[in-house]
């Protein structure tokens, strides 16, 4: 890399170093944030569409409406209770295999 | 986002902040995938656990099933493997 870098203009000063990480962690957790945001939006419609939307009519009827309405409430708590037990989960194994790595052959109990 | 100019970004960062970021990026993919297998288990869960008509709250027994779903589907791959396993040895 230092190829490139021959003949760029003087390097940055500690405060410009600085701001510049700071700027990549920005983009990059706004980045993941959206990431995640669109694939919790895509489920949802697929999930929410099949449920409330049994036979595609003319148009939305206020019943299917309210249906879509109580179903994403109901998917983004569903997502956030899985969330949750799946970390708690997580946790719990890395706690045991710690555990059993740093005592005497407690390997498969938890 | 223009590339050519990120590089220069790149390149004018010093050896440490570099290595930082590079280690921030890591953790970052390692919690994109974190929330792909979370979305991933959501939408499993969702087909077997939500079965009537959404109301305004999930029942009980709903409830109930998303959470246990979430630990049999890990209990299932950790059996899975020790039963290949053993099947092997």
């Amino acid at each position: 890399m230092s190829f490139l870098s021959r003949g760029s203009s003087t390097p940055l000063t500690p405060a410009e170093t600085q701001q510049r990480k700071e700027q990549v962690m920005n983009e990059v957790r706004s980045q993941l944030a959206v990431a995640n945001a669109q694939e919790l939006i895509n489920k949802m419609g697929d999930k929410c569409f099949v449920k409330c939307i049994t036979k595609p009519g003319d148009s939305l009827s206020p019943s299917e409406e309210g249906c879509i309405a109580r179903c994403t409430e109901r998917y983004l708590e569903a997502f956030n209770v899985i969330s949750k037990q799946y970390v708690a989960r997580v946790g719990r194994e890395r706690e045991a295999a710690a555990t059993a790595a740093g005592g005497l052959g407690g390997e498969g109990l938890n | 986002m223009s590339a050519p100019q990120q590089q220069t970004g790149a390149e004018q960062l010093d050896l440490a902040t570099q290595r930082e970021l590079a280690t921030f990026i890591e953790q970052e993919q390692t919690k994109a995938k974190l929330q792909a297998t979370i979305h991933d288990m959501t939408s499993m869960c969702w087909d077997k656990c939500v079965t009537s008509s959404i109301g305004a709250r999930f029942s009980k027994s709903e409830g109930t099933c998303l959470l246990n779903c979430v630990d049999r589907f890990l209990d299932t791959s950790k059996y899975l493997v020790k039963h290949l396993e053993e099947r092997r040895g």
